[in-house]
C-alpha cells in the first residue's frame, strides 16, 4: 500500500468538510492526513487529502470525491513533480545539561525554538514528513513531551497550477 | 414582490413544473403549508413519511421527472430517510423538503430538531440547509437540477422555520451555474469506435440493461443495437422493461434471482456490453471471473460506476441515449444468428420446463404466484404500470410478469426496501392517471404500509392490489431453509388480519381466492373495477422463489 496526495478545491462552506470526511468512512478509505485551508480565491478552499492505498483505491477516492457537489477539482500529485510539506510543534525536556545539543539539533534539521522554559523546548520543524520524523525520532532521547502536527499540504513544482477557471478535467474522468 | 421564504418555495416549485407533492405537515413546516393553501399544487397527504418519499419515488419513475416528498423537522425528517435511501441507490430523482427548527435554534437540540442532511448525507446526491429566504429560489432551482441531470438521485432541501417566514424581494434565478457540476454528456468518440469494433469482433455478445437504460430514455436506441447484430439482451432488476419481455432477444433477469436463460448468456458471453447498471453483487455475483472470460463494455453517466465492481476492457462515460445513437452510427448490421440461436435453445428449455410446472398443485388450497403473475398482463393494457413490494412477491413478478414497456415495471432494486410498493403505486397512479397501476404485494411488506390505504381514500386513488398470502416472510424463510438447515426464526406471521375485510373497512372491494381456477375470474372482476380493489391470493408457505 503507497501513499497518494490528493489536491481537491471544494466550495468554501459550512458542511463540506463532514461531507468529504463522511465519504471515507462510509466507502471504507484510509485517510491519512486530511489539510484544508482557503485559496487565493476566498469562495474556494484547498484539501490536501493523503491517501493508502492501491491504484483501485485511488481511483475510487477521487471519482466518489468527484461525484460531490461541492468539490470543484480533484489532481492527483505525482511524488516528484511536486512539493509536500508539514508542520509540527514538539516540546522536549530540556535541562541545562541537554539544551544546547538540542539547540544543534535543531539547526542541523532547519528547525526553529519558538518557546523556551526551564524544563523544556519547544520546536517548530516543517518539511517532508520523512524529515519530521527523522527529527522527532533524534529527540526522542530527551524526552518528548507533546507532539503536534498538521496534515500534509502540498503543491506541484514549476508553473503548473490549479485553479477553478482552468476547465481542464484533470486525470480522473474516465 | 416581496413574498415571504414560504411563498417563495411554492413559487419556485410551480416554476419547476411541480403540479403534485406528497406530504405530512408539522409545526416546523407550517408557513410551507400555509402558502400551499393559495397554491395550485396538489398534495396528496399520506400517512407516514416515508409513504410520502415512496410516493414521490413512484411519481418520479412513471413521469421522468423529479417527485417532490414534504415533511416536517425531527421525526417527520427522519421518516423520509429509508425513502431517500431507496431513491439513491435506485437512481431516483426525488427532492425531500423538510421544516427545519428557528435557525438560532440549531445545534441546541430543540424540540423536533434532528439534523436532517447530516443524517441522510450518505443517501444524497446533493442537500441544501437553506441560511436566507433570498437563497430559496436559486437553491431550488439547482436541486431539480442536480436531482434530474446526470446519473439521478435525490436531494434535500433543508429549511428552518424562520427562513420559511422572512420576507424578501422574489427574483426569478438565473441558469443553474454550479462550478461542481458538471455531469459528461456525450461520450468520447474515441472510446465508442473502440466498442463499435468490439461488438464487431465479438462472438457471443450479450448487452446486459441497467435501469440506466430506462432513466435516459434510451430503450429504443438499445433495442435497435441489440437487434442490428442479433445480440441477446439480459436485464438487471432495474432494467426490467428495458426490453419488451416477449422480444425474441430478451432473456431475463440475471443474477442469483434471476433466470437461468440470463444466466446462462452471460455465462457464455465473449463480451458483455454493460448499459447504466452499477454491476451490483445479487446482479453479478462473480464479477471477476466474468471479466476474465468475456471483454467487458461498461457504459454510464456515473464515472465512479465504471471500474468499481468490475474490470473494464472498454469504459465510457455518458448519456446513453446519445452514446448509444453514436454508437449506432459506427456499427454494421450482421446477420449472423449462431450465438443468438445456441442461446435461444438454452432458453426454450428452460421456458418449456416452467411451462410444465405452471398451475400446478390443484386443490391444495392455495394459487400458484408464478401462474398469476404470468397472465395478469392478459387483463391489462401495455402501458399499465405494476409496482412490486420487497420479497418472494418481488422476484415472482420479477421474472413472470409480461412487461412491455419502459417505465411499467416499478420496483426497490438496490435497498430492497419493504413497504416500498403500495406508496410507489399511489405515486404513480398520480403520474400516470390514465393507465391501471396495480401493486404486487406479499403479506409482510404489505403491513408495513397498509396505513397508505387511507391515503387512496382520501384522494380517490385507483390502485389494485394484488397480495400473496403465504402467512410468511417468505423469503427469509427460504434463506432459513437452505443456510440455516431449515431452522425458522421469526418468519411466520400468525396474527395476520382478514385482508379483505381490512380493505372494506376502508370502502374498498376484494376478494380472497384460493385455487388456481379462481385466478382468471378474479383477475378479471379486479380489473373491470372502477376504484381500489384487494385481491387476497393464499400462497404455500413453503413455495420456492425460483
Amino acid at each position: 500500500m503507497s501513499k497518494h496526495t490528493l489536491s481537491v478545491l471544494v466550495e468554501n462552506h459550512a458542511g463540506v468538510l463532514s461531507r468529504v470526511a463522511g465519504l471515507f468512512s462510509r466507502r471504507g478509505f484510509n485517510i491519512d492526513s486530511l489539510a484544508v485551508g482557503v485559496t487565493e480565491n476566498p469562495d474556494v478552499s484547498r484539501m490536501t487529502i493523503v491517501v493508502e492505498g492501491d491504484e483501485y483505491i485511488v481511483e475510487q477516492v477521487s471519482k466518489q470525491l468527484n461525484k460531490l457537489v461541492d468539490v470543484i477539482k480533484i489532481k492527483r500529485l505525482d511524488k516528484h513533480e511536486s512539493i509536500t510539506r508539514e508542520l509540527s510543534l514538539i516540546k522536549v525536556s530540556a535541562n541545562a545539561a541537554t539544551r544546547s545539543e538540542i539547540v544543534q539539533l535543531v539547526e542541523i534539521f532547519r528547525a526553529k525554538i519558538v518557546d523556551v522554559s526551564k524544563t523544556t523546548l519547544t520546536i517548530e520543524a516543517s518539511g517532508s514528513g520523512d524529515k519530521v520524523a527523522a527529527l522527532e525520532d533524534m529527540l526522542k532521547q530527551f524526552g518528548i513531551k507533546e507532539i503536534v502536527r498538521t496534515g500534509t499540504i502540498a503543491i506541484e513544482r514549476g508553473n503548473r497550477i490549479i485553479k477553478v477557471t482552468n476547465n481542464e478535467e484533470g486525470e480522473i474522468n474516465g | 414582490m416581496k413574498i415571504t421564504g414560504a411563498e417563495a418555495i411554492i413559487k419556485a416549485l410551480e416554476l419547476e413544473g411541480t403540479d403534485t407533492i406528497f406530504g405530512y405537515p408539522g409545526a416546523a413546516i407550517s408557513p410551507f403549508y400555509d402558502a400551499l393553501l393559495n397554491s395550485r399544487i396538489r398534495h396528496i397527504l399520506t400517512r407516514h413519511e416515508q409513504g410520502a418519499a415512496h410516493a414521490a419515488n413512484g411519481y418520479a419513475r412513471v413521469t421522468g421527472k423529479p417527485g417532490v416528498c414534504v415533511s416536517t423537522s425531527g421525526p417527520g425528517a427522519t421518516n423520509l430517510i429509508t425513502g431517500i435511501a431507496n431513491a439513491y441507490m435506485d437512481s431516483i430523482p426525488i427532492i425531500a423538503i423538510t421544516g427545519q427548527v428557528r435557525s438560532d435554534m440549531i445545534g441546541t437540540d430543540a424540540f423536533q430538531e434532528a439534523d436532517i442532511t447530516g443524517s441522510a448525507a450518505p443517501f444524497t446526491k446533493h442537500s441544501y440547509l437553506v441560511k436566507a429566504a433570498g437563497e430559496l429560489p436559486r437553491i431550488i432551482k439547482e436541486a431539480f437540477h442536480i436531482a434530474a441531470t446526470g446519473r439521478p438521485g435525490p436531494v434535500v432541501i433543508d429549511i428552518p422555520i424562520d427562513v420559511q417566514n422572512s420576507v424578501f424581494e422574489f427574483q426569478s434565478p438565473k441558469a443553474v451555474e454550479i462550478k461542481g457540476y458538471k455531469p459528461t454528456v456525450k461520450g468520447h468518440p474515441m472510446q465508442i469506435k473502440k466498442a463499435a469494433a468490439a461488438l464487431e469482433e465479438a462472438k457471443k455478445p450479450v448487452i446486459c440493461a441497467g435501469g440506466g437504460v430506462i432513466a435516459a430514455n434510451a430503450a429504443g436506441e438499445m433495442l435497435e443495437l441489440a437487434e442490428k447484430r442479433n445480440i441477446p439482451v439480459v436485464t438487471t432488476l432495474m432494467g426490467i422493461g428495458a426490453i419488451p419481455s416477449a422480444h425474441p432477444l430478451h432473456f431475463g433477469m440475471v443474477g442469483t434471482h434471476g433466470s437461468q436463460a440470463a444466466n446462462s448468456a452471460l455465462h457464455h458471453a465473449d463480451l458483455v456490453l454493460i448499459l447504466g447498471a452499477r454491476v451490483g453483487d445479487r446482479a453479478i455475483g462473480a464479477a471477476s471471473t466474468l471479466a476474465k472470460r468475456a471483454r467487458i463494455i461498461h457504459i454510464d453517466v456515473d464515472p465512479a460506476e465504471i471500474g468499481k465492481n468490475i474490470d473494464v476492457s472498454i469504459p465510457l462515460v455518458g448519456d446513453l441515449k446519445l452514446t448509444l445513437k453514436d454508437l449506432l452510427g459506427y456499427v454494421k448490421a450482421s446477420e449472423d444468428k449462431e450465438w443468438l440461436c445456441e442461446a435461444a435453445e438454452k432458453r426454450l428449455k428452460v421456458q418449456q420446463k416452467a411451462a410444465a410446472e405452471r398451475g400446478k398443485h390443484k386443490d391444495t388450497g392455495y394459487i400458484d404466484p408464478k401462474y398469476l403473475l404470468s397472465m395478469l398482463a392478459d387483463f391489462l393494457p401495455e402501458e399499465a404500470v405494476v409496482t412490486t413490494e420487497v420479497g418472494q412477491n418481488q422476484i415472482w413478478a420479477a421474472n413472470n410478469l409480461q412487461v412491455r414497456m419502459p417505465k411499467t415495471f416499478i420496483t426497490s432494486g438496490g435497498l430492497g426496501t419493504m413497504g416500498y410498493g403500495l406508496p410507489a403505486a399511489i405515486g404513480a397512479k398520480i403520474g400516470r392517471p390514465d393507465v391501471p397501476v396495480v401493486v404486487i404485494s406479499g403479506d409482510g411488506s404489505f403491513q408495513m404500509s397498509m396505513q397508505e390505504l387511507g391515503t387512496m381514500k382520501q384522494h380517490d386513488i385507483d390502485v389494485k392490489i394484488v397480495l400473496f398470502n403465504n402467512c410468511r416472510l417468505g423469503m427469509v424463510r427460504e434463506l432459513q431453509l437452505t443456510k440455516h438447515s431449515g431452522r425458522y426464526s421469526q418468519v411466520c406471521l400468525d396474527s395476520n388480519p382478514d385482508f379483505t375485510a381490512l380493505a372494506a373497512a376502508y370502502g374498498f372491494r376484494g376478494e380472497k381466492i384460493c385455487s388456481n381456477d379462481e385466478i382468471r375470474p378474479a383477475l378479471e372482476r379486479m380489473t373491470g373495477t372502477k376504484g381500489p380493489y384487494l385481491l387476497e391470493c393464499m400462497v404455500d408457505p413453503m413455495e420456492p422463489t425460483l
